[in-house]
């Protein structure tokens, strides 16, 4: 449904500043009905990314395809006509101040002259779908953000588009809301089959409702693959930051602190481990201390689910015998967990807790 | 005050009313469309045409830095031509346009790049026509402000208007210079000033309200 063809995106800036290559060869392509994440620290060309992808950034090189049209050097008329089956959502609302609820939901309709009766139908349909039938005389300052974001959704989906660009549509919405926001994006998802495109700098926005997902930084996709993939065995830096922040951050500062890079004799080993349902089917954890004589000692965990997959992180440290850690940490691997070594600990750290 | 001098009055303001009501109601309608093209035409705006922007920046900026008086002055061939004469009201109102026409554009230009840019990106994003952001989101977004600055032009023609009187052009400025001053009147002085002052009074309240009225970003309820 869309198809980027290796878009790069560069801005001259202003005289005497240098060029910024926001987009460095996105090559990237998502089905019909999938909702598709894309992650990335600020600046990572994210927003313009999703502006390429309804032109109101023109790629400097590269094809945009969307719903199997390259739309890529559409002008004017035909360039309006396709942006009507792109709608987009954005993360200040950006609803107008003079209009009602109504009168934003029904802005896109007037501009391709609809007739009165027909908005006044259709608007309501899309207030009825988005909760806001009985805000719809209300202007946006009378509205909490989420019934803002609400507005947007309506008015983004009046001209039954097939593709919603969502431009960290939640980034500046509470926790709750964003997850209230996110159901019912997902929500149209599966009752209007609609392609949604999303970018949010929050990994859980991902894990709620994305199926795959693209990890940018600096104007590439640095991964890119499943969620879960991406989440359990993160390759980069960059993907396992994003990864960490999701699970609650690092074990706590009083465990991070006392970690030294080097093996410590008569101490233990601090892992982060992270899995997927198995380790719940197996009972992995209770065959160290028998079969390796050592002791896992949980310091901080989360456990979550993607697409109905549970999967979970766990911070633990290992003590017992050097060979015995060793040979626990390879039988980890053997099970198929990502297992990372954040550090080592002395022995003191046990007597404390 | 004798009935003479009340009736000086009364027609020295009718002359104001008059003065800048014209000028004022033609300046809106010269200066608006100017000053939504100075904000559309910027480099990087909707309807980028930075030369044109540039030739017209200058020209309302040379006006704008013309003291009103020599203005007058200097135009008096132009308003010949205009008006037919270069004397009294009719003739005082050239000069009351060609001043408020740069200032109105100005103040509508800043009204309208105080616009949200997201505003003009969603509306962009929905396939809208420059035109139709100009009507749909622009103006309308833009109303409260525009009609403040309007409030703040009016107040300033009023003062003008005043002006003008000083080189024969008609009104409370001319009554209150060759009664109160040249005549010593003082009641006289002192009723211009305090018709002059509610005047302004009326037109800024005035248009508070109505920009109020249509601001829909703080709702008084
Ligand atoms: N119009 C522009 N002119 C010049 N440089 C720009 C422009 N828009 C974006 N950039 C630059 O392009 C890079 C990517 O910007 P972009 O807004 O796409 O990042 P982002 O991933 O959306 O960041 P954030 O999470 O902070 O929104 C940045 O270095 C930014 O400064
Ligand atoms: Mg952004």
């Amino acid at each position: 449904m869309i198809k980027l063809q290796d878009v790069t995106k560069v801005f001259s800036g202003r005289a005497g500043s240098r060029p910024v290559k926001a987009l460095d060869g996105i090559t990237l392509s998502v089905a019909a009905g999938e909702v598709f994440g894309i992650i990335g620290p600020s600046g990572a060309g994210k927003s313009t990314l999703i502006r390429v992808v309804n032109l109101l950034e023109r790629p400097s090189s590269g094809r945009v395809e969307v719903g199997g049209v390259d739309i890529t050097d559409l002008k004017g008329k035909s360039l309006r006509a396709a942006r009507r089956g792109i709608g987009m959502i954005f993360q200040h609302f950006n609803l107008l101040s003079s209009r009602t609820v109504f009168g934003n939901v029904a802005l896109p309709l007037e501009l391709v002259g609809v007739p009165a009766a027909e908005i006044e139908q259709k608007v309501s349909q899309l207030l009825d779908l988005v909760g806001l039938a009985d805000k719809r005389d209300r202007y946006p300052v009378e509205l909490s953000g989420g019934q803002k974001q609400r507005v947007g959704i309506a008015r983004a989906l009046a001209t039954d588009p097939k593709v919603l660009l969502c431009d960290e549509a939640t980034s500046a919405l509470d926790p709750e809301t964003t997850r209230s926001i996110l159901r019912l994006l997902a929500d149209i998802n599966k009752r209007l089959g609609l392609t949604i495109l999303l970018i949010t700098h929050e990994m859980s926005v991902v894990t709620e409702i994305c199926r795959r997902v693209a990890v940018m930084e600096s104007g590439r996709f640095i991964e890119q693959g499943d969620v879960l993939d991406v989440f359990v065995h993160p390759r980069t830096p960059t993907g396992r930051a994003l990864v960490t922040t999701a699970t609650g951050g690092d074990p706590p500062e009083v465990v991070m602190r006392r970690l030294v890079p080097q093996p410590v004799p008569g101490g233990g080993v601090v892992l982060r481990i992270v899995f997927r349902g198995s380790l719940a089917d197996q009972p992995v954890i209770s065959q160290l201390s028998r079969r390796f004589g050592t002791d896992m000692n949980l310091l901080h965990g989360h456990l979550d689910a993607i697409d109905d997959a549970s999967f979970g992180v766990l911070v633990a440290e290992i003590t017992g015998p050097p060979a015995g850690i060793h040979a626990t940490i390879a039988f980890l691997h053997s099970n198929r967990l990502d297992v990372e070594v954040l550090g080592y600990v002395p022995p003191s750290l046990r007597a404390t807790g | 005050m004798s009935p003479q001098v009340y009736a000086l009055l009364v027609d020295a303001t009718t002359e104001t009313l008059l003065m800048v009501g014209v000028s004022g109601v033609i300046a809106t309608v010269l200066g608006l469309p100017l000053g939504l093209a100075l904000a559309v035409t910027g480099r990087g705006e909707l309807l980028s045409c930075p030369a044109f922007n540039h030739v017209v920046g200058l020209v309302i900026n040379a006006t704008r830095s013309t003291p009103f008086i020599i203005l007058v002055v200097a135009i008096i061939p132009f308003t010949r031509l205009v008006a037919g004469t270069s004397i009294g009201t009719r003739a005082a109102i050239v000069p009351l346009i060609v001043a408020a026409t740069p200032f109105i554009a100005r103040v509508v230009e800043a009204a309208i790049r105080e616009v949200d840019r997201g505003l003009i990106e969603a509306a962009a994003a929905m396939g809208a026509t420059p035109l139709q952001i100009i009507r749909k989101v622009l103006l309308p977004e833009a109303l409260p402000a525009i009609i403040l600055g309007l409030t703040l032009a009016t107040v300033s023609l009023i003062g003008y208007s005043a002006m003008v009187g000083a080189v024969g052009g008609g009104g409370l400025g001319d009554l209150g210079i060759r009664y109160g001053y040249q005549r010593f009147l003082p009641d006289v002085m002192v009723a211009v000033v305090l018709v002059l002052i509610v005047l302004v009074q009326i037109v800024q309240s005035g248009g508070e309200l109505i920009a109020q009225q249509v601001n829909k970003r703080n709702l008084k309820s």
